[in-house]
């Protein structure tokens, strides 16, 4: 734009040069060009001319008045300036007297400053002088906490002037006071009546004391380990005297209480309120406080458990099985509802005992059963040598009856023991949930360890009456035979009833539990396997009496010397008569197997007698066939 | 197990129920049997040798014309010499028992058949009527023991007729009598033991003492006994009970193996002389059983263990019970092992059956291995 404007040839810009742009003109144009050029600036200057007579036409009164405002103006700003130079004046009188008031009053505001700290100055050395006397009556007051406010309060001067001689004794003072007040609260942790938010307090102004957090640590445990034994101690003595229930509620409530509230206030004290100091230091101190605790915590389970353990053992005998069960629920729900450890399962420790105790009771009832088996073995046994059942008419009757309630004792004796063992599965038992112990118990304690072992025990003890290697003539035959049934019809009947209602009632799965389980037919055989045995040693024991007789009857008499027979001698008559007593009973029990004799067999025995008269008389004679008659009919 | 393919049958006419090895022989097989016949004029006596090579018997005949044989014996020192117990016909319906020692000739005579010559007579009468048993003394030619009634009569036999030494009686009440009896061939053959009833009582021959005695070793009457080669203390009992057992004497409250594998009264017990695991019994149930006692035997030795280890860990032992059966059709009153040969045994059933069997070669191969 300045260039525009200073080009002297723009006719319109200021440094325009008429002469440059005509010479400009004159060279360039043509003739015509200029005199164009000539008529077109002289019509712009007449345009020109005619415009600026409009404008100054029209603006001549706005310059009139201007001029007279400016005129007015002039003579107002006179005025201003006198008043302005009078306020001048008045300022600076002010000024001067405000300087004179201020040097007039620094006097007297040094003195009130200086007054005004001696007597603070004064309030905390009073404070200071009186802080032993007030620790005291804090301690008589027993409020601690204001105490230990207080001293905490006045630390930092008694540490800066403490050496002077001034302070000296009320240092000296106070820490005495200070070590009485750390006594009363360490005491606080032995005070067995001390709830445990005093506890906490206690420690919360020991540690504000800045007692070593370690020792302190160890000081509550020491004291808690006390209080817990004692809980122990009480717990032992009324072992004898409550039933199991009451036991396990006493230590539910005492024991466990106290250590689950010592555990809350350990975390409390220790473990949890340690961030907020140093971090580092504070995590050290932390797994420091939390292994001490654990170890804590697990001793005194232990001795716990113990306690239990031996309290379970002992009213194994004597408690009935719900009692046991119910004791032992309240104890599992006990431990599991509370987590006295992180690492230490505890629940696990108890399931043991409960296992164990559930083993014990089986082994308990399975020792029941087996006396009871004896106790009826023994009446049995009773019952048959006693003579007048023999003679009696009725004695078949018997014998079966004998037979039949032997069975019906024993499986009836079992199916008891699997009731009363039921209660510790049934669905209200919490620990009854568990599947590990839950398979434990009814295959391995219950199914094996009680009925499978039972029915062993029932082969077995019946195998060892007669034992091998001897024929033992105390033994009355028909109590042999008798057994011998017994192991048949178990085998028949009785085994798989025991073995079906045991699965039933404890929910066996035989296919899911395979190979844990005792298979039916290896009970049912051994069965089978001992009344066969048994059979034999009977038929055995039987035969040897009647031969032994024969034998005895053959070897004492004078065979050379004797008469002609007219009779049957009283021992053969004696021997058919057992042979038949034997028969009999076998029938009554062995139900009818025939008892149609062998008629080959006596063919053979008579061609056997008389080829042995033929060979071995002199002068054997035929006996005459109406003797033989006679003989025969007597019989 | 059972089953009569090992076995070699010699048969005989008549009726016998003695038979003895000759346990002088110390390399032939050879059995002795005499027949018990009341009325044949002549008893017989047979040496049955066996071949084992060629599985052949020879046998030789002689005659026993003193009477019916209910018992041979042999000498264990003169391979010529055995005893027999016999019955005789005295006179109108009376029968008398009665022993001698016989000798076998020395040479063979093939055309006739011989009667044995009596080298000893012995006169039982005062000691009773039924001659049980003659024994020869285990080590001394000149003694033996005779048992009779309730008496065990100790023999001076180095003359023709036999001299009473000592006599053993037993008393009680029901007049016991003894049913066998035998040398203890330990505690340098001093002891000589009976069995009666059910009970076993062995004396001292020096003294005439009872030695010692086990009450009630079976249930029924024990029939025999034989003692162990090996085992100083054991002796095997048999018996009507159908069992066989084996006692240690010095502790006679159970016997240490008891089988019952017969069904009838069991009438003999051996130990084998060279493998007495081996037990052989012959029953009236028709059958000899071959069985083991590998557990109460001396070849069950854990001592030997420590001399050769890899030999004992590879040997299996065999259990106790039943081995093999030999099958007869009557009763077996004996049966016999070989002296020579451990593997070959004899058993005779009334019927006059002899049978030679062999133990299974498995089983041979089982123990010797």
């Amino acid at each position: 734009m300045a260039e525009k404007n200073q080009n002297p040839l723009d006719i319109n810009g200021p440094n325009f040069s008429p002469n440059l742009y005509l010479d400009k003109m004159f060279k360039e144009s043509t003739l015509r060009q200029i005199m164009d050029n000539e008529n077109e600036i002289v019509k712009d200057t007449q345009t020109l001319h005619s415009d600026m007579q409009t404008l100054v036409y029209e603006n001549y009164n706005k310059f009139i008045s201007a001029t007279d405002t400016i005129r007015k103006m002039k003579n107002d700003f006179k005025k201003m300036e006198d008043e302005m130079d009078l306020l001048a004046s008045n300022m600076e009188s002010i000024t001067s007297f405000s300087e004179k008031i201020n040097s007039n009053l620094q006097d007297t505001r040094d003195k009130i400053s200086h007054l005004s700290g001696v007597h603070s100055l004064l309030q905390r050395l009073q404070f200071l002088f009186k802080l032993p006397s007030t620790l005291k009556g804090r301690m008589k007051e027993k409020n601690y906490i204001q105490a230990t406010q207080d001293y905490i309060h006045a630390q930092r001067v008694l540490q800066q002037y403490g050496d002077m001689p001034a302070f000296q004794g009320i240092k000296t003072d106070c820490v005495a006071i200070l070590e009485e007040l750390k006594t009363e609260l360490r005491k606080q942790f032995s005070n067995p009546n001390a709830t445990t938010k005093e506890l906490m307090e206690s420690v919360d102004l020991l540690l504000q004391l800045e007692e070593p957090p370690k020792e302190l640590c160890s000081e509550f445990l020491t004291c808690a380990e006390k209080r817990l034994s004692d809980q122990l101690v009480m717990l032992k003595d009324q072992s004898e005297q409550r039933d199991i229930v009451e036991f396990v509620d006493l230590g539910c409530s005492g024991f466990l209480s106290d250590l689950c509230l010592i555990i809350a206030s350990f975390h409390d004290m220790f473990i949890n309120r340690m961030n907020i100091d140093n971090t580092e230091n504070s995590e050290i101190f932390e797994n420091f406080a939390a292994v001490e605790l654990e170890i804590f915590v697990k001793e005194n389970m232990q001795k716990y458990f113990d306690l239990i353990q031996s309290k379970v053992d002992s009213e194994q005998d004597i408690a009935d099985t719900n009692t046991l069960v119910q004791a032992l629920d309240r104890f599992y729900m006990r431990i599991e509802g509370n987590t006295f450890s992180k690492n230490i399962n505890f629940t696990t420790m108890a399931t043991d005992i409960i296992n164990n105790a559930g083993t014990k009771q089986c082994k308990a009832h399975l020792h029941i059963l087996k006396l009871a088996f004896t106790d009826t073995l023994t009446k049995v046994r009773q019952t048959l040598t006693t003579p007048k059942l023999i003679s009696q008419d009725d004695s078949s009757k018997n014998l079966t009856e004998l037979l039949n309630s032997m069975i019906v004792t024993v499986v009836e004796k079992t199916k008891g023991v699997l009731q009363d063992l039921v209660a510790f599965i049934s669905p209200e038992i919490t620990f009854a949930k568990k599947t590990h112990f839950r398979e434990c118990f009814c295959v391995d304690n219950v199914r094996e360890g009680l009925v499978v072992c039972f029915l062993h025990h029932l082969t077995s003890s019946i195998k060892s009456i007669c034992s091998e290697g001897i024929l033992d003539s105390k033994i009355p035959p028909t109590l042999i035979l008798l057994l011998s049934k017994f192991c048949l019809d178990f085998r028949n009947g009785s085994v798989r009833f025991l073995l079906s209602e045991t699965d039933e009632v404890f929910h066996i799965n035989q296919k899911r539990h395979g190979n844990a389980v005792t298979n039916e037919s290896e009970i049912i055989n051994s069965m089978q396997e001992t009344a066969q045995y048994l059979l034999n040693y009977y038929v055995r024991l039987q035969g040897y009496n009647c031969s032994q007789m024969l034998r005895k009857s053959v070897e004492t008499r004078d065979w050379l010397h004797t008469i002609e027979p007219r009779t049957v001698r009283a021992v053969m008559k004696r021997v058919v008569e057992d042979i038949s007593a034997i028969d009999a009973t076998v029938a009554l029990l062995y139900e009818d197997q025939g008892t149609a004799t062998d008629e080959n067999l006596v063919h053979f025995l008579l061609d056997e007698i008389l080829g042995s008269a033929v060979h071995r008389c002199l002068e054997p004679v035929l006996m005459e066939p109406g003797v033989v008659d006679i003989i025969c009919e007597r019989g | 197990m059972s089953g009569n393919d090992n076995s070699l049958i010699y048969g005989l006419e008549f009726q016998a129920r003695a038979l003895a090895p000759q346990l002088a022989e110390t390399e032939k097989i050879s059995f002795l049997i005499g027949t018990q016949s009341l009325k044949q004029t002549n008893n017989q006596i047979h040496l049955v040798e066996f071949n084992e090579e060629i599985s052949t018997l020879k046998t030789t005949v002689f005659h026993h014309s003193e009477g019916e044989i209910w018992k041979i014996t042999t000498s264990p020192l003169d391979i010529s010499k055995l005893a027999t117990c016999y019955n005789v016909i005295s006179g109108e319906n009376s029968c008398t028992f009665k022993t001698a020692i016989l000798k076998l000739p020395a040479t063979e005579n093939p055309n006739d058949i011989e009667n044995l010559e009596v080298v000893t007579t012995f006169d039982t009468k005062e000691y009773g009527n039924d001659v049980r048993t003659t024994e020869f003394h285990p080590n001394d030619v000149a003694k033996a023991a005779s048992v009779i009634d309730n008496n065990v009569v100790l023999w001076d036999i180095s003359e023709t007729q036999a001299k009473c030494i000592r006599k053993m009686q037993l008393e009680g009440k029901h007049n016991p009598k003894f049913t066998t009896g035998k040398w203890n061939p330990h505690q340098n053959c001093n002891q000589f033991t009976t069995a009666t009833e059910t009970h076993l009582k062995t004396y001292d021959i020096r003294s005439g003492d009872l030695a010692w005695h086990i009450d009630n070793v079976h249930h029924q009457l024990v029939r025999d006994v034989d003692y162990n080669m090996n085992k100083q203390y054991h002796i095997a009992t048999c018996g009507d009970d159908g069992f066989v057992k084996i006692w240690d004497f010095r502790q006679t409250n159970q016997p240490v193996y008891a089988r019952n594998e017969h069904s009838h009264w069991v009438w003999c017990v051996r130990f084998n002389h060279f493998h007495d695991q081996l037990i052989l019994t012959a029953s009236s149930d028709a059958r000899v059983l071959l069985s083991s006692a590998a557990s109460v035997s001396s070849e069950n030795n854990d001592i030997c263990d420590l001399d050769d280890t890899k030999e004992t860990e590879t040997k299996q032992q065999l259990s106790d019970g039943p081995l093999q059966w030999c099958e007869h059709e009557d009763s077996v009153y004996c049966a016999e092992w070989s002296p020579s040969e451990p593997w070959v045994f004899a058993s005779l059933s009334y019927d006059g059956r002899l049978l030679i069997s062999r133990v299974k070669r498995s089983l041979k191969y089982q123990i010797m291995l």
